[in-house]
């Protein structure tokens, strides 16, 4: 059961093959067997995951069910859920119960999926290793010693290991593609805006995106269909008719069904700094998209090499504003002992926030303050506009985008802990795409040395259904999806 | 004082607008209720809340953009300011910095006998912040402070005018018109109590020529115009005596406090805030279209100026009448009503009832305009029947009071019930007069003597037999007819 894609599974549910309760069941012991080592859950709650479940079995017993009934689903714990402690990773939200839901969990909850728990992450989705959480680190399914990639860690974690079906994520800078590639995952993060920001807690408003992490593009789009449309309660939520992301997956195009399809090739992703071997995996991926029909297109995004120098200062800045609000007056951690106002405020933020988060938000207050805004980030935001148009100059040439998604596979524990430049040139092929709001998708491609490496494929604004079927041709003619770390079997 | 000084003054107004809901979240805006009952997720700042922009706010900009001719911006920009404080949830506030709403425009004041123009810099949208209570007694935070955040979210249009004033008299005059126009165009209620219409009057002095601005110091808060007058004065006197005294002035931000009269400074230049301004990625830029602008400039009431011209030329009121009922839009519409019942020919008529009596009645109850018990048609008919000479000045008095106090419906209902119908016919008054001149021969002789007096007193013994109905202009005619 634990092998079958979230289509069959609803059919298995659908044909009483097996309940939701049982399916839920059988997730909740495999995350009593495992978490402790992955430590991939901060929050688990049987009681209420097994109730939810129980009602999903009366809608299927109705045959009221939607496609994703009963089915058990992990959420970062970003995401706020009603009377579920929400802690976004860190000690400040630690006591944190929200008394509203996300629109993202609306959403599951009315297609009648599980809320299977919350997920561990990096302190308020700052960090690309998981080792931020004020929770712990999670560990890689496929190496124990090996992070899982981060933001999102504890979501690929989870759905590696088969802890739960599937997931979702948020990406910022690369938060659900990276930690989908060092796990052999399939991640996507949407066009900016296609997915509503109510509920889901900032890091950096302007890049934040929730999405699907799952073990195949065609379970992508099925999470995508509940997790995508307009929100009113969110101002950049685009107010478009709502989309079928299943809908190129099963047309059957022969034996090229990627002919007409043209694949661009930037250079930059090509010019060294990538670890060989994922490099190779990456060549064996176009390859294999050539035989499928596709042509391959050689191209340049000449300012992505600006890309982390702009993020770093957008995303902190955003950071610096967007977490003021961690204060102890109303919610949330509270320092104990303070004689006055301001010593409040220092001490609990002091105490409330972690290393990451607070370099963070050093950066952001600097960047922002009187006399550096110009220069730094009025320019971080030209950048941004350059990096937008090399983007859209080379989708006049070409559909999709092809290159690696991380430059290594999976890191060891600590390795780049110490070294924070290090540890943001981790996302140095996935952050560009966030600063110019278009849709990002990585699948997994081969092992290096024993780990998942990540292809990433990039498409035009709100082209998702193409980037999936693009994605979906190769997982129909490749197994790297299907592969399962040993010790979860 | 050895030498002149000039006064320089500019006024930063916040003007909460009369929306129903906040700007930026569904709660709604009522003044008064239980502290932190209106106040829901977004207001508080939960963690992951966002903030959706209330058009109606919007629309109160355009309204006084059009309403002072400045430049209503096709695209405008909110952006937060940051810092941090209990009653700030977010740890800041959505304003606009570079990019506001209205730019420019202009506001007539009037100064004494002389009108100015004071140029305006800038209008932009922004949420009010919540309160701190500290240590009110009847709460049970007594010894600690409370937050109440029910005014947090609330919108406010800042206006900022170009420092052109010139006198705290000039200031009051600025701040007295523009709180006239916001209630005129019906984007504030205008009610300084409770905060909806506040100053801060950026205050320099320089000598008498000079090119260059002193040094501003900024009286925040001013919440009636007795206070800003009062703040000013006290704060360019402190400002001229310490350069006269060889000091210099620092920038600062100051407090007034009206038990002393006196301002002290709160926090100078050097513990400014960094307020960190940049463009809030929560909300798109404020994009406002020409049809958008057009819409509402076709709900607009015609602006004061314009509807005093109308009082000038229409009804041939002086400029001075024309401006005292013009203070509001209830009163112009209350006193063309008026007229609109009493008939044109009345309108000078209608002007002194509604300025003198009426004005005079409301002052007495502590009543506005907009409560008043003598509804317009009422006053109107009263004064159509003072212009076809039903009734004397004297008895349109007490019709008035009846009419007031709700004694009657009309005053033709009035003049029926009790007879009040003035005695105009010759033939009755002359029955009356010889009557009068029989009894008084006293009198007749005094004023056959050239005393003019004895004939007021005929006329007072007239009216007194009438029982005020003769018409006293008619009887002096008919006396001096028949003395002379």
């Amino acid at each position: 059961m634990i092998e079958r894609s979230l289509h069959e599974m609803a059919q298995a549910l659908a044909h009483k093959e097996i309940s939701s309760v049982e399916l839920t069941g059988l997730y909740l012991e495999r995350i009593a067997r495992h978490n402790p080592l992955l430590n991939a859950f901060i929050t688990v709650d049987a009681e209420r995951s097994l109730a939810q479940a129980r009602q999903a079995d009366e809608r299927l017993a109705r045959g009221a069910q939607s496609a994703l009934t009963g089915i058990p689903i992990a959420h970062k714990d970003i995401f706020c859920a009603r009377d579920w402690r929400t802690t976004c990773g860190s000690k400040m939200l630690g006591n944190f119960v929200s008394p509203y839901d996300a629109s993202v969990i609306e959403r599951f909850q009315a297609a009648g999926a599980v809320l299977l728990g919350k997920t561990n992450m990096d302190e308020f989705a700052m960090g690309s290793s998981n080792e931020t959480s004020f929770y712990g680190p999670v560990r890689n399914p496929w190496d124990s010693t090996c992070v899982p990639g981060g933001s999102s860690g504890g979501s690929a974690a989870a759905v590696a290991a088969r802890l739960s079906p599937a997931a979702t994520g948020t990406d910022t800078g690369g938060s659900i593609r990276q930690p989908a590639a060092l796990c052999g995952l399939s991640g996507m993060k949407p066009t900016y805006g296609v997915i509503s920001r109510y509920g889901m807690i900032a890091f950096a408003s302007s890049l934040d995106q929730a999405g699907p992490l799952a073990r195949s593009a065609a379970d992508c789009a099925l999470l995508l269909n509940t997790m995508a449309g307009f929100d009113e309660r969110d101002s950049t939520s685009l107010d478009r008719p709502p989309e079928d992301y299943t809908r190129e997956l099963p047309s059957d195009g022969g034996t090229q069904p990627l002919r007409g399809i043209r694949i661009g090739l930037p250079e930059e992703f090509f010019a060294g700094g990538c670890d060989q071997e994922v490099m190779q995996l990456v060549e064996q991926a176009i390859a294999e998209y050539r035989k499928l029909g596709a042509e391959t297109v050689a191209l340049s995004l000449p300012n992505m090499r600006l890309s982390v120098a702009a993020y770093y200062v957008i995303a902190p800045a955003e950071a610096s504003s967007n977490l003021a609000r961690f204060d102890g007056v109303r919610y949330g951690y509270r320092a104990p002992e303070y004689d006055d106002l301001n010593e409040m405020y220092s001490r609990t933020r002091a105490q409330g926030f972690g290393a990451e988060v607070k370099r963070r938000i050093l950066i952001g207050t600097y960047v922002l303050s009187h006399g550096y805004y110009d220069a730094y980030y009025r320019q971080a935001q030209r950048i941004r506009r350059l990096i937008a148009q090399d983007f859209a100059a080379a989708f006049r040439q070409c559909d999709v985008i092809v290159g690696p998604t991380s430059p290594s596979t999976a890191f060891k524990l600590g390795e780049k802990a110490a070294d924070p430049v290090q540890m943001y040139l981790s996302d140095i092929y996935t952050i560009a795409v966030n600063l110019a709001g278009l849709p990002g998708l990585s699948i997994p491609c081969g092992f290096a040395r024993g780990l998942p490496a990540g292809l990433q494929l990039i498409g035009n604004y709100f082209r998702e259904a193409r980037l999936l079927n693009v994605a979906h041709r190769y997982q129909q003619v490749t197994h790297w999806h299907q592969a399962r770390p040993d010790a979860f079997a | 004082m050895s030498k002149a000084w000039e006064i320089v003054i500019g006024i930063e107004t916040h003007v909460q607008l009369s929306t129903q809901a906040k700007i930026f979240s569904g709660s709604s805006t009522t003044f008064g209720a239980e502290p932190n009952l209106q106040a829901d997720a977004v207001d508080i700042a939960l963690p992951g809340v966002l903030p959706v922009l209330n058009k109606g706010a919007v629309e109160c900009a355009i309204r006084f953009g059009l309403a002072v001719g400045g430049e209503i911006a096709a695209r405008s920009v909110f952006a937060r300011k940051n810092y941090f404080y209990p009653d700030l949830p977010k740890g800041y506030q959505i304003s606009q910095y570079e990019l506001p709403v209205v730019s420019g425009g202009r506001l007539v004041i009037q100064c004494g006998d002389q009108e100015k123009g004071i140029r305006l810099t800038r209008a932009h949208l922004e949420e009010d912040a919540g309160k701190s209570l500290h240590e009110q007694s009847g709460h049970s935070f007594v010894g600690r402070s409370g937050i109440d955040l029910n005014r947090a979210g609330t919108p406010l249009l800042e206006i900022v005018s170009e420092p052109d004033l010139s006198s705290s008299a000039e200031a009051v005059a600025y701040a007295r018109a523009l709180h006239a126009l916001v209630r005129w165009i019906g984007i504030c209620d205008g009610n300084m109590q409770e905060g909806s219409f506040r100053c801060d009057a950026n205050v320099s002095v320089r000598p008498l020529g000079e090119a260059l601005l002193g040094t501003r110091r900024e009286i925040k808060n001013l919440n009636s115009f007795r206070f800003l007058q009062q703040a000013i004065d006290y704060e360019v006197q402190w400002q001229i005596g310490t350069l006269e005294d060889g000091g210099r002035i620092e920038q600062a931000t100051v407090l007034f406090d009206p038990a002393s009269g006196e301002t002290r400074s709160m926090r100078s230049k050097e513990d400014a805030h960094d307020y960190r301004y940049f463009p809030d990625p929560d909300l798109l830029p404020l994009v406002i279209d020409a049809t958008w602008i057009g819409e509402v400039a076709a709900r607009l009431p015609m602006l004061p100026a314009a509807r005093r011209e109308r009082l000038i030329a229409d009804y041939g009121l002086s400029s001075y009448d024309a401006r005292v009922l013009s203070a509001s839009l209830e009163l112009a519409n209350y006193y063309e009503a008026a007229v609109a019942e009493a008939g044109r020919p009345n309108a000078k008529t209608c002007a002194n009832w509604v300025m003198g009596e009426l004005a005079a009645r409301l002052n007495k109850e502590d009543r506005e305009i907009g409560d008043c018990p003598l509804l317009p048609e009422q006053l109107g008919g009263l004064i159509a029947r003072i212009g076809d000479e039903t009734l004397s000045t004297n008895i349109a008095r007490q019709v008035f009071d009846a009419l007031w106090s709700g004694d009657a419906h009309s005053a033709d209902e009035l003049i029926e019930r009790r007879g009040l119908r003035q005695i105009s016919d010759s033939g009755a008054l002359e029955q009356l007069i010889d009557e009068l001149l029989a009894a008084n021969p006293t009198m007749v002789a005094e004023f056959r003597a050239g005393k003019e007096k004895a004939l007021h007193a005929l006329v007072g013994q007239a009216m007194k037999a009438s029982r005020g109905k003769a018409n006293p202009q008619r009887v002096k005619e008919l006396l001096r007819a028949k003395l002379d």
